[in-house]
C-alpha cells in the first residue's frame, strides 16, 4: 500500500513536469525575452539565436524537459530570474517562513476546530451549535483574499494594532518579537479559511459518532459521560478528521500564496504568484513539482495517521 | 450546512440572486454611465448620494464599476461552469460508457488532477498565457471537470445495468444510440446541478487570479480588478473600495451556493438523515 502510494509520484511528477513544458512551449511568451530583459529589445537576431541555442531554449520541448529533469536528479533546478538566485537557494530561504505561517495557521485551525468542533456535535442544537454553523458557513464564501484585505483595513489600518506586512518593520532584525507581531495577521486569516471544513466536518462526525449504537450501548452500561467521550466518540470521530486536514492541504496552500501575497510574507507559496506574473519558468517548474510533492505527501500522512487512530481502516489498506 | 437545507431557504437564494441581477445588468445599462470615466475632481470620495458606493483613487463611481464588475464576472464564471460540465460530461459519459481501459485511464487522470491544488494549476496556466480570456476560462474548466466526469460516470454506471438500458441493447440498439438516446440523458440532470454548484468556484477562481494581476487586465473592470485598486486604496483609509465590490462578491457566492444547494436537493432529494448514519 505505502509502496503503490510512493510508487505513484514517479508517473505523476513526470506527467505533470511534461505537461508543464508542453503548455509552456505552445506559450505565447519567448523565454529569451525573460532571459535578456531589455537587451532582448535591441539585440541582433543572430545574437539571439546564438544564446537560444546556448541556451537549448531552441530545442523541442521534450528535450528541453529531459535536459531539465537530468539536472533536476543531480539537485540542479536552475536559476530564478526573478529573485537573481539558484532556485535551491531560493527554496532555501524562502521555504522555513511558509512552513512558519502555514503550520502555525493549521495547528490554529486544528486546535479550535477541535473545541469548537467538540462542543458544537456534542451539545447539536444549541445556541453556539447553530451559531457556529452560521458564521462557518459565511466566512467559506469569503476567499482568502477578501479576508486578508478586510483583516489589512480594520486591524492594520483602522485600529493601527498590527503591521499591514512584511515579515518585520522596515530595517529592523528579524528578532521573535517582530516576527510574531508581523505573523498574527496573516496567520489569523489562514487560519480563519481554514477553519470552516474543518468545524463543520469534525461537528458532523462527533454527532454522528455520538449517536451511534455503541455509545448508546456505554451510556446504558452507566459509563460516566467522560470517558464515553474520550474512549468512545472521539476515537470514532478523529478519524476523518485527520483524513480531511489532509486533504484540505492544498487548499492550504493555495491559502498560504495569496496570504503570502498581500501580506508580502517573504515565503515559497508567495513567490508561486510572483514566479507566474514575472514567467520566471524555472522557479514555477519547480515549485509546481514541490506542491504536487508536499500535497501526496501530506495525504499519505494523513492516512497513515487514519490507520493509526483506526484499526479498521488499518486492515483494508 | 443545516440553514441552506431549510425549506423556504432556496426563495431567499432565488430574491438575492435575482437582485443581484437585475443590479449587474440594470445599473450599466440605465444609467448609462461608463464605468471607465475618470473624474480626477472627485476621487478618493466616501459614498455619498451622488456616488453611493464612493469612487475610486480616478475619481471612478464605484457603484457603476461594481455593477458592471459584477457583470463581467458572473459572464465569466457562467461560460466556466458551462465548459466545466460539458468537458466533465462528455469524459464521464465516454469513461462509464465504454468501460475497460478507458475508464481506467480516465479515472487516473480524474485523480492526478484532483491531487493537485486547482488554483496553483490555473495560476501556472495563465502564467503562460498572459491577458488571455481563453486561458482563464480553460485555467478552470481544466481543473473542476473532473468533479462533474466522476459523478457522470457513476450515473452512467448505474444506468448501464438497468432494466431499460437493457431492453433498448436487446432490441438492437447500437452501443452509440443507448448511449445519445439513454446514458446521456441519464447523466443531464447532475450536469444541471453541476453547473450551478461550480459556479460560485468559477466566481472565486476569476476573482482570485484577476486579483493577483493574473486574470484580466486591470482596466477592465470585474470583481477581482476592483479588489485589486481597493487593495492600495485602503491604505490610504478609502475602505469604501474594499466593502461593495467584497460584499457583492460574497453575496453573490453564497447565493449562487444556496440556490445550487436547493435545486441539488429537488432533483437528487437528500437521504433522511438516519439513513445517512
Amino acid at each position: 500500500m505505502l509502496t503503490r502510494r510512493a510508487l505513484f509520484t514517479v508517473p505523476l511528477t513526470a506527467a505533470v513536469s511534461l505537461a508543464l513544458f508542453a503548455l509552456a512551449s505552445r506559450s505565447p511568451f519567448d523565454p529569451l525575452a525573460g532571459y535578456l530583459g531589455d537587451r532582448y529589445l535591441t539585440m541582433s537576431t543572430a545574437d539571439k539565436r546564438r544564446v537560444a541555442t546556448e541556451l537549448g531554449v531552441d530545442a523541442p520541448w521534450w528535450q528541453q524537459w529531459a535536459t531539465w529533469v537530468s539536472h533536476a536528479v543531480t539537485g540542479d533546478l536552475g536559476y530564478s530570474r526573478t529573485y537573481a538566485q539558484p532556485i535551491s537557494a531560493v527554496l532555501a530561504e524562502r521555504g522555513p517562513w511558509t512552513l512558519l505561517l502555514s503550520g502555525t495557521a493549521l495547528a490554529a485551525a486544528i486546535v479550535i476546530a477541535l473545541a469548537a468542533g467538540m462542543w458544537a456535535g456534542l451539545h447539536p442544537g444549541g445556541l453556539l451549535d447553530r451559531a457556529l454553523a452560521a458564521a462557518a458557513t459565511v466566512v467559506q464564501a469569503v476567499p482568502p483574499f477578501v479576508m486578508s484585505l478586510v483583516a489589512v483595513t480594520v486591524f492594520a489600518v483602522s485600529l493601527r494594532w498590527l503591521p499591514v506586512a512584511g515579515l518585520t518593520d522596515p530595517g529592523a532584525d528579524p528578532t521573535f518579537g517582530q516576527v510574531a507581531r508581523h505573523l498574527t495577521l496573516p496567520a489569523a486569516v489562514l487560519t480563519a479559511s481554514l477553519l470552516p471544513w474543518l468545524l463543520l466536518s469534525l461537528r458532523q462526525s462527533i454527532r454522528a459518532a455520538a449517536e451511534s449504537d455503541a455509545v448508546l450501548g456505554a451510556r446504558a452500561r452507566g459509563i460516566p459521560e467522560p470517558v464515553v467521550v474520550r474512549r468512545h466518540i472521539l476515537p470514532v470521530a478523529l478519524g476523518p478528521f485527520t483524513t480531511l486536514i489532509g486533504l484540505r492541504l492544498p487548499e492550504l496552500l493555495v491559502g498560504a500564496a495569496i496570504v503570502e501575497e498581500v501580506f508580502s510574507w517573504p515565503g515559497l507559496a508567495g513567490s508561486l504568484v510572483t514566479a507566474a506574473r514575472e514567467l520566471d519558468f524555472p522557479l514555477l517548474a519547480a515549485l509546481t513539482i514541490g506542491t504536487t510533492w508536499l500535497v501526496l505527501a501530506g495525504s499519505l500522512l494523513a492516512d497513515i495517521a487514519h490507520a493509526l487512530l483506526d484499526p479498521r481502516v488499518a486492515d483494508d489498506a | 450546512m443545516p440553514n441552506l437545507r431549510r425549506p423556504h431557504a432556496h426563495l431567499w437564494a432565488v430574491a438575492v440572486l435575482t437582485a443581484i441581477a437585475v443590479f449587474a445588468l440594470a445599473v450599466p445599462m440605465l444609467t448609462g454611465a461608463d464605468p471607465r470615466l475618470t473624474d480626477f475632481a472627485a476621487a478618493y470620495q466616501g459614498p455619498s448620494s451622488s456616488h453611493w458606493f464612493g469612487t475610486d483613487p480616478a475619481g471612478r463611481d464605484l457603484f457603476v464599476r461594481t455593477a458592471a464588475g459584477l457583470r463581467v464576472s458572473l459572464v465569466i464564471a457562467a461560460v466556466c461552469a458551462v465548459t466545466s460540465a460539458v468537458l466533465g460530461l462528455a469524459v464521464g459519459v465516454a469513461a462509464g460508457a465504454l468501460g475497460g481501459w478507458v475508464d481506467r485511464t480516465v479515472m487516473r487522470l480524474v485523480d492526478g488532477i484532483n491531487a493537485l491544488p486547482h488554483l496553483l494549476l490555473g495560476i501556472v496556466i495563465v502564467a503562460l498565457y498572459p491577458g488571455n480570456l481563453a486561458a482563464i476560462v480553460a485555467s478552470i474548466a481544466l481543473t473542476h471537470w473532473t468533479q462533474v466526469a466522476r459523478i457522470a460516470r457513476a450515473e452512467v454506471r448505474a444506468a448501464r445495468s438497468a432494466t431499460y438500458i437493457e431492453a433498448a441493447r436487446l432490441s438492437g440498439a447500437t452501443r452509440t444510440r443507448v448511449t445519445v438516446t439513454h446514458l446521456v440523458p441519464a447523466a443531464a440532470g447532475q450536469g444541471i446541478v453541476a453547473v450551478i454548484l461550480l459556479l460560485p468556484h468559477a466566481i472565486w477562481h476569476e476573482s482570485t487570479l484577476s486579483f493577483l494581476g493574473l486574470g484580466l487586465p486591470p482596466d477592465q473592470a470585474s470583481l477581482g480588478t476592483l479588489l485589486q485598486d481597493a487593495r492600495a486604496a485602503v491604505l490610504t483609509g478609502a475602505w469604501w473600495t474594499l466593502l461593495f465590490p467584497a460584499a457583492a462578491l460574497v453575496i453573490t457566492t453564497l447565493a449562487v451556493a444556496a440556490a445550487g444547494a436547493a435545486l441539488r436537493d429537488r432533483i437528487t432529494p437528500p437521504l433522511p438523515e438516519r439513513a445517512i448514519r
